[in-house]
C-alpha cells in the first residue's frame, strides 16, 4: 500500500493559517468578526448544554417538598420535649417551664462561650426550637427524654466529647464552639409552626 | 501588557510537548490529519456515531445519580427522574432516543462501508473492530433496556437470556448462571446494571483502536481508489471539521425532533407498565434496531435433522440462535468473502444493486420482526417472507459476494480524484 506523503508538504500554509490573516484590511476585520461571533455563539451553546447537567444535581422537587415541615405543638406539655425530622436532621422542640425560662434569661452574657441573650433565640419564650446536632463534631446531644443526662446546666449533654448546653441551648462547657443552631421557623398559629 | 499572551501559551505548550507529546500528537491526528478531498456526506456518520457515544455516556452518568437498581424500586426511580429531578425528563429522553439515533448512525456508517468497499485490504482490521463495536453496542443496549424494569424490560430479558438454553448440555446451567437465580430477578437486574455501566467504556477503548487503525491506513474515499499525490488530500481542519459540524447539526435536528416532540414513538407503550413476572404481554417486541435479528431468530421454526429419521441434530431453538448470531459474525468475514479487486460500488454495476437489495432486505426483515409471528401481508404469511429474507441475507454473503466479485466486469477506475471531474486533464 502506498505510503501517504506528508500532506502538509503540499497544502502547507497555503490552505489556511489560524487566526492571523493576510490580505486587504477589510478581510481581516471580517474574518475577526466571524471568529468572534462563532466563539460567542459557541460559548452560549456550551453553557446551554452544560446547564441541565449542572442543575440536575440541585435538590429535586421531592427533596424541596420536604424542605419545610409543619409541626402541631398542641400535644406538648410544659417541661416536655419532642424531636422532629427536618431536612434529614433532628429538631428539638421544648416547651419550657417558667423555671427554665428564668434560668436562661438571668445568665450573664460574659460567662457564655458564644454570647447570645435568650431573647434572641426564641420567638415565644415558652417554645425553644433548636437543631439537635452538637456544634462540635455533629453527634445528637442527650436531654430529650425524661431520665436523660442533662449536664450541669439542665439543658442537653453531648455524650461524644462532653459538651454541655443550658436551658436556652447555649454551649456552656466542653469543646463545642457555638450554641445549638436555631432554625428558621414561623408560628402559623398559637399551636402550629412551620420550620424551614 | 496583560499577564496573558499567546507567547506564554506557546512556551507552556512546548514545555509539555517535549516531555509528553500530547499536543503535537493530537494536532497531527485531528486538525492536521490528511483526509481525501472527495469525501461525501456518507462519511459524516462515523463522527456522528462518536458524538452520540459521548452523549450516551454523559446522560447515562447523570441518570445513574438518581436510578435505583432494585426490582422494587427501579421503575419508580425512573418515574422520579421523569417527574421530580431537575431536567430528569430531558436526560432520560436524550438517553432513550440517543440509543436509537446511535444505531441509526452506526447502521448508515456500516452500509457506507459495505457500498464503498471500506472493508477491503488494507482496512480489514478496521472493519472487524467496527463489527466488534456493533456487538458491544447490541449487548449494552439490551442490558440498558432491562433497567427501567417495565413489562418489555422484564420479558425481553427473559426471552433473550432463555436463548442460551439452546446450547447443548450446558445450556440451562449457563442460563441459571446468567440469571443468578431461577428466573430473571433482582440479581439479574443488578448485574445488568453493572455491565451496562462498564461496556460503554469498553466501546470507547475499541473506538480508539478503530480510529488508530483508520489513521494507519488513512480513509477510503467514494471512488475507492488509492490516493497517491498530496494534492488528493486536504487537512481535516477546517474542511472536514466544518463539514462535520454541519452534518452533525442536521443529525441533531432529527435527534431533537424525537427528544422534544415525539420522545416515545420509537419505544413500546408496554414498558410504562411495571414488570409483572406472572403476566406476559401479548406481543413481545424488541426495540426497532433489533427487529431484523428477531425476524431471523423466528424464521427458524423447524428442526434440522437426518431426513426420514427422527434424529434431530439442531433443534429449531438452537437453529434460530445460531442464525441470529451468525448474521453478525458473518460480517467479520466480509473482507475475504468479497473477491472483487474493485472497492467502490460506483464502479461495480452488478454488485451495487445487490448491496441495495441487501439494505431493502434488512428493512423487510425489520418489518417482519415487528409483527406477530402468525401475521400475513396480502395473504402471504410473513413467516415465509422471513425465511426468504433470512436465506437471502446469508446467500448474499456466502454465495453472491464471492461469485459476483469474480465474474463481474467493473467499470474502468479513474486514475485520480481529479479525472472524473476534470475529464482527464487532472
Amino acid at each position: 500500500m502506498a505510503m501517504t506523503p506528508d500532506p502538509k508538504a503540499a497544502y502547507g500554509t497555503a490552505g489556511h493559517t489560524s487566526g492571523h490573516s493576510a490580505g486587504a484590511p477589510g478581510d481581516e476585520s471580517r474574518r475577526d468578526f466571524i471568529y468572534i461571533m462563532t466563539g460567542a455563539v459557541g460559548a452560549i451553546g456550551a453553557a446551554a448544554v452544560a446547564w441541565p447537567f449542572i442543575d440536575t444535581m440541585n435538590p429535586s422537587a421531592d427533596v424541596l417538598a420536604l424542605s419545610t415541615i409543619e409541626v402541631n405543638l398542641a400535644p406538648v406539655q410544659p417541661g416536655q420535649s419532642i424531636t422532629v425530622m427536618w431536612r434529614g436532621k433532628p429538631v428539638f422542640i421544648r416547651r419550657r417551664t417558667p423555671t427554665e425560662i428564668d434560668a436562661a434569661a438571668k445568665v450573664n452574657l460574659s460567662e457564655l462561650v458564644d454570647p447570645q441573650p435568650d431573647s434572641a433565640r426564641v420567638q415565644k419564650p415558652e417554645w425553644l426550637i433548636l437543631v439537635g446536632i452538637c456544634t462540635h463534631l455533629g453527634c445528637i446531644p442527650s436531654g430529650q427524654k425524661t431520665g436523660d443526662m442533662r449536664g450541669d446546666y439542665n439543658g442537653w449533654f453531648c455524650p461524644c466529647h462532653g459538651s454541655q448546653y443550658d436551658t436556652s441551648g447555649r454551649i456552656r462547657k466542653g469543646p463545642a464552639p457555638k450554641n445549638l443552631e436555631v432554625p428558621a421557623y414561623t408560628f402559623l398559629s398559637d399551636t402550629t409552626i412551620r420550620i424551614g | 501588557m496583560s499577564l496573558f499572551s499567546w507567547n506564554t501559551v506557546d512556551s507552556v505548550g512546548k514545555w509539555i510537548d517535549v516531555r509528553l507529546p500530547i499536543i503535537s500528537t493530537l494536532k497531527a491526528h485531528t486538525s492536521d490529519y490528511p483526509a481525501p478531498r472527495n469525501l461525501n456526506y456518507w462519511w459524516e456518520f462515523g463522527f456522528i456515531a462518536m458524538f452520540m457515544l459521548v452523549i450516551m455516556i454523559a446522560t447515562g452518568i447523570f441518570l445513574v445519580m438518581n436510578y435505583t437498581p432494585h426490582v422494587d424500586m427501579a421503575f419508580n426511580s425512573v418515574e422520579r427522574i421523569m417527574r421530580d429531578v431537575n431536567y430528569g425528563w430531558l436526560l432520560r429522553y436524550l438517553h432513550m432516543n440517543g440509543a436509537s439515533l446511535f444505531f441509526i448512525a452506526v447502521y448508515i456508517h456500516i452500509f457506507r462501508g459495505a457500498y464503498y468497499g471500506s472493508y477491503k485490504a488494507p482496512r480489514e482490521l478496521l472493519w472487524m473492530l467496527g463489527v466488534l463495536i456493533l456487538l458491544l453496542m447490541i449487548m449494552t443496549a439490551f442490558m440498558g433496556y432491562v433497567l427501567p424494569w417495565g413489562q418489555m424490560s422484564f420479558w425481553a430479558a427473559t426471552v433473550i437470556t432463555n436463548l442460551m438454553s439452546a446450547l447443548p448440555l450446558v445450556g440451562q446451567e449457563i442460563v441459571t448462571w446468567l440469571w443468578g437465580g431461577f428466573s430473571v430477578g433482582n440479581p439479574t437486574l443488578n448485574r445488568f446494571f453493572s455491565l451496562h455501566y462498564l461496556l460503554p467504556f469498553v466501546i470507547v477503548g475499541v473506538v480508539f483502536l478503530h480510529l488508530w487503525a483508520l489513521h494507519t491506513t488513512k480513509s477510503n474515499n467514494p471512488l475507492g481508489i488509492d490516493l497517491k499525490s498530496p494534492q488528493d488530500f486536504v487537512p481535516f481542519h477546517p474542511y472536514y471539521t466544518l463539514k462535520g459540524a454541519f452534518g452533525t447539526v442536521l443529525f441533531l435536528i432529527l435527534y431533537c425532533y424525537f427528544v422534544f416532540f415525539n420522545p416515545n414513538v420509537l419505544g413500546h407503550t408496554d414498558n410504562y407498565i411495571p414488570a409483572n413476572p406472572l403476566v406476559t404481554p401479548e406481543h413481545i417486541v424488541p426495540e426497532w434496531y433489533f427487529l431484523p435479528y428477531y425476524a431471523m431468530l423466528r424464521a427458524i421454526d423447524f428442526n434440522i435433522g437426518i431426513p426420514f429419521t427422527d434424529i434431530v441434530i439442531i433443534n429449531s431453538k438452537l437453529g434460530g440462535v445460531l442464525v441470529m448470531l451468525g448474521s453478525i459474525l458473518i460480517l467479520f468475514f466480509l473482507p475475504w468473502l468479497d473477491t472483487s479487486p474493485v472497492r467502490s460500488c460506483t464502479f461495480r454495476p452488478i454488485y451495487k444493486w445487490l448491496v441495495f437489495l441487501l439494505i431493502i432486505n434488512c428493512f423487510i426483515l425489520g418489518y417482519i420482526g415487528s409483527q406477530p409471528a402468525d401475521a400475513s401481508f396480502g395473504g402471504i404469511p410473513l413467516n415465509w417472507i422471513g425465511k426468504l429474507g433470512t436465506f437471502w441475507y446469508f446467500f448474499h454473503f456466502l454465495v453472491l459476494s464471492p461469485v459476483v466479485g469474480r465474474i463481474e466486469r467493473p467499470l474502468p477506475l479513474p486514475t485520480s480524484i481529479g479525472t472524473p471531474v476534470l475529464g482527464g486533464r487532472a
